[in-house]
């Protein structure tokens, strides 16, 4: 059992933690928040530079080979600060399915635009009434001439507006909410029958509501075989899961220190309240459930790659 | 014991209940049942259709325009209004400022402020919290120097709530410095919005919202007429005002009919799906929350029948206060789970805007305000008196420690 990292982990953890430090304050992240695109594309290519977008993918594909803990590392800096660029979207998700049963030409039609920053990516993973059942999918994929047309609604898909490549999940075969008949496709953003109602999310994300009105995609789209999406979806959406529970492990770490820093300069009876009983139990609740979340986030990530 | 309403308590209610269907503006209910945020006039509209009604200031005394109901009476019509979804009463002037003028104002002060208070005529804000002085409101710093017949106000009031709708603030402004203890020399004035050296600055909260705001008070010339009562003495009549402030936090009706609306908007299932009310670990989460919430109502009840017999309500109106807002926050958690992933779409437009139809709406047409209102809702185990507060309260008046 080893909970240290290695060399390379380590140089990663302080490139990250440095950059979030110096190069990501607030106000800056603010700023974007509200330009038109609610990010920065110019730190966004940052993060390549760092080859930071590359992590997850193989050597092969022109990544780095990172595993779970490299993404948990890098997960939880951009929680430190917030980060409102598409990583997660991008990298992780549609990242997720294209480099785990990617064909070689969809991968490189794709991966080298994903990796080097200049395009980004989405995963449309749920539906209305899905509440998180993966393999709900009403969308119905139906073949067509040797190709196939796509209809059905798509909810809350992360990062949609700005993705070239969206992927969609839809049944090719079966009821409603089988594991088995569905299939995934990579969609070109602006395909004819995709309408998209664009919003910004409570986090300061941007994500859209998809409408497919038959849309017709090439025999090619089709991401690994068909009908057997769903254990693509689920091992994108397990590293999704990782990613989101290293984030908010890195908020929680942030929220402990700013408390208990506030609690030191506000005064009130004469007091910092931090002298307060009652607040430092409080505040001593937050620390234990930070670390108590860590551990579990520690042991999702090993897990994970004693899996991969 | 006896849980029954009277005879005469029932016909009250239907009294209530007819009321509600006959004067209760539609296009505001409308507004309501959708989640669309209410403006300066709607409120305004709805206070005044209570005041026609005569029913403006149910815990005013008869003299001054109040109702002369019975405690059963006051629960069962707040009761009714909650249960009908209606808009929150304003309490800057109704329940705040008001009972402080006809508790201790002047005779002038009385006929100048309470019939527009009364008939919603002038919009009240409060002028308590500073940055500096929060859960310590005694170490307030705002000063009130004597000039001639004025004093000058110079200082800072925060988290002044809907200020930029206000014609009137009520404020807690030093007038002695040289005291012994920190409550001493604090007096309660009145000012005018408009006067000059007011100014009004917007704090925007994480829900996106222009709730409260920070006042600004440079060389604010008052008429010494504004006193209320004595001079320095002030801290006693804030003290009452505080005690009206917690009798409504519990806002035990509201959260009933939140929570029974939440249990019929998950009872439809969705096409080709099953209700979320049939699940198993959500129905175990509602029913744990009924509870929490029914023992709240009959701990308000037991409260209600000891001041209808006579009892002064004591600091067991902290339990309500803590207990209540815990069941709030505790709600809002619930509507965002049952919201699922369309508790993520941050859409203001979409209910500031109240012809916009569902087609328009992302998700369902509740969804929207679900994470802007747990957001907001973070704020009511903090004002009124922190929870922490209030438990003081308890562990020194109750327990004896």
């Amino acid at each position: 059992m080893d909970f240290s990292l290695n060399d390379e982990q380590s140089l990663l953890k302080d490139s990250l933690e440095r950059f979030i430090r110096s190069d990501y304050d607030f106000d800056t992240r603010r700023a974007h928040l509200r330009s038109e695109l609610g990010y920065s594309q110019a730190t966004y290519e940052r993060f390549a530079e760092f080859g930071w977008t590359a992590v997850p993918f193989t050597e092969e594909d022109g990544g780095f080979g990172g595993g779970p803990v490299e993404l948990m590392l890098l997960m939880e800096q951009f929680g430190r600060g917030l980060v409102i660029e598409p990583y997660l979207a991008s990298i992780v998700m549609a990242g997720g399915a294209l480099r785990h049963s990617g064909s070689a030409e969809q991968k490189a039609q794709w991966l080298p635009g994903l990796i080097d920053g200049s395009i980004t990516g989405a995963l449309a993973c749920q539906e209305p009434h899905g509440r998180f059942n993966l393999a709900r999918v009403a969308t119905r994929a139906q073949r067509h001439d040797g190709d196939w047309q796509l209809s059905g609604h798509k909810a809350v898909v992360l990062n949609a507006r700005d993705a070239s490549v969206i992927i969609v999940p839809a049944r090719t075969a079966g009821e409603i909410t089988d594991r088995d008949g569905i299939s995934l496709f990579a969609l070109k953003q602006g395909t004819k029958g995709v309408s998209l109602r664009s919003y910004p999310t409570v986090d300061g994300l941007q994500a859209a509501d998809l409408m497919l009105d038959g849309v017709h995609v090439g025999a090619d789209a089709m991401i690994g075989k068909e009908g057997h999406g769903l254990a693509i979806l689920e091992r994108a959406i397990d590293d999704a899961t990782l990613a989101v529970c290293a984030e908010a492990v890195g908020i929680m770490a942030v929220l402990v220190d700013k408390t208990v820093e506030y609690s030191k300069s506000r005064k009130q009876f004469g007091l910092p309240i931090g002298a307060f009983q009652a607040l430092q139990h409080r505040m001593v609740e937050m620390f234990m459930e930070h670390e108590q979340t860590r551990s579990l986030l520690y042991m999702a990530a090993m897990k994970l790659a004693a899996g991969a | 014991m006896d849980l029954n309403f009277s005879e005469a308590d029932s016909a009250f209610r239907e009294e209530v209940r007819e009321f509600l269907r006959n004067d209760y503006p539609a296009d505001i209910r409308e507004k309501m049942e959708r989640s669309v945020r209410l403006g300066r006039e709607d409120f305004v509209r709805w206070q005044q259709a209570l005041f026609q009604r005569g029913w403006a200031a149910p815990n005013w005394p008869v003299e001054h325009g109040g109702t002369g109901w019975s405690a059963t009476q006051k629960y069962i019509f707040s009761t009714e209004l909650a249960l009908a979804n209606t808009p929150a009463i304003i309490p800057f002037g109704l329940s705040m400022v008001g009972p402080v003028i006809y508790t201790y104002g002047s005779e002038a002060q009385k006929q100048r402020f309470l019939p527009d208070i009364l008939a919603s005529r002038v919009w009240w804000c409060q002028g308590y919290s500073e940055p500096g002085a929060g859960s310590d409101l005694a170490s307030l710093k705002m000063r009130a120097d004597r000039d001639g017949d004025h004093y000058v106000i110079n200082g800072t009031k925060t988290w002044t709530t809907l200020a930029q709708f206000a014609d009137w603030i009520f404020l807690l402004a030093r007038t002695t410095t040289d005291v012994a203890r920190k409550q001493e020399g604090i007096s309660f004035i009145l000012a005018d919005m408009r006067s000059a050296g007011i100014s009004v600055r917007p704090i925007i909260t994480i829900d996106g919202e222009h709730e409260v705001n920070e006042v600004h008070f440079e060389n604010v010339r008052v008429p010494v007429d504004n006193l209320v009562g004595e001079e320095g003495k002030g801290w006693t009549y804030g003290k009452l005002l505080l005690q009206h402030e917690r009798a409504g936090i519990a806002a035990v009706a509201r959260s009933k009919f939140r929570l029974e609306r939440l249990r019929r908007l998950t009872a439809e299932a969705p096409e080709g799906g099953e209700a979320l009310l049939d699940d198993p670990v959500f129905r175990r989460k509602l029913a744990a929350l009924e509870i929490e919430l029914l023992a709240l109502e009959y701990t308000d009840l037991r409260t209600l029948a000891a001041v209808a017999t006579g009892g002064a309500p004591g600091p067991e109106s902290s339990i309500l206060k803590i207990k209540g807002t815990e069941v709030q926050q505790a709600i809002d958690e619930l509507y965002m789970e049952a919201a699922g992933c369309y508790a993520l779409p941050f859409t203001p437009e979409l209910y500031a805007t109240p012809d916009i139809d569902d087609v328009q709406r992302i998700g369902p047409p509740w969804a929207a305000d679900t994470t802007p209102h747990y957001l907001n809702g973070r704020k009511v185990s903090i004002y009124g008196g922190t929870n922490e507060i209030q438990k003081n309260i308890i562990s020194k008046a109750v327990l004896g420690l």
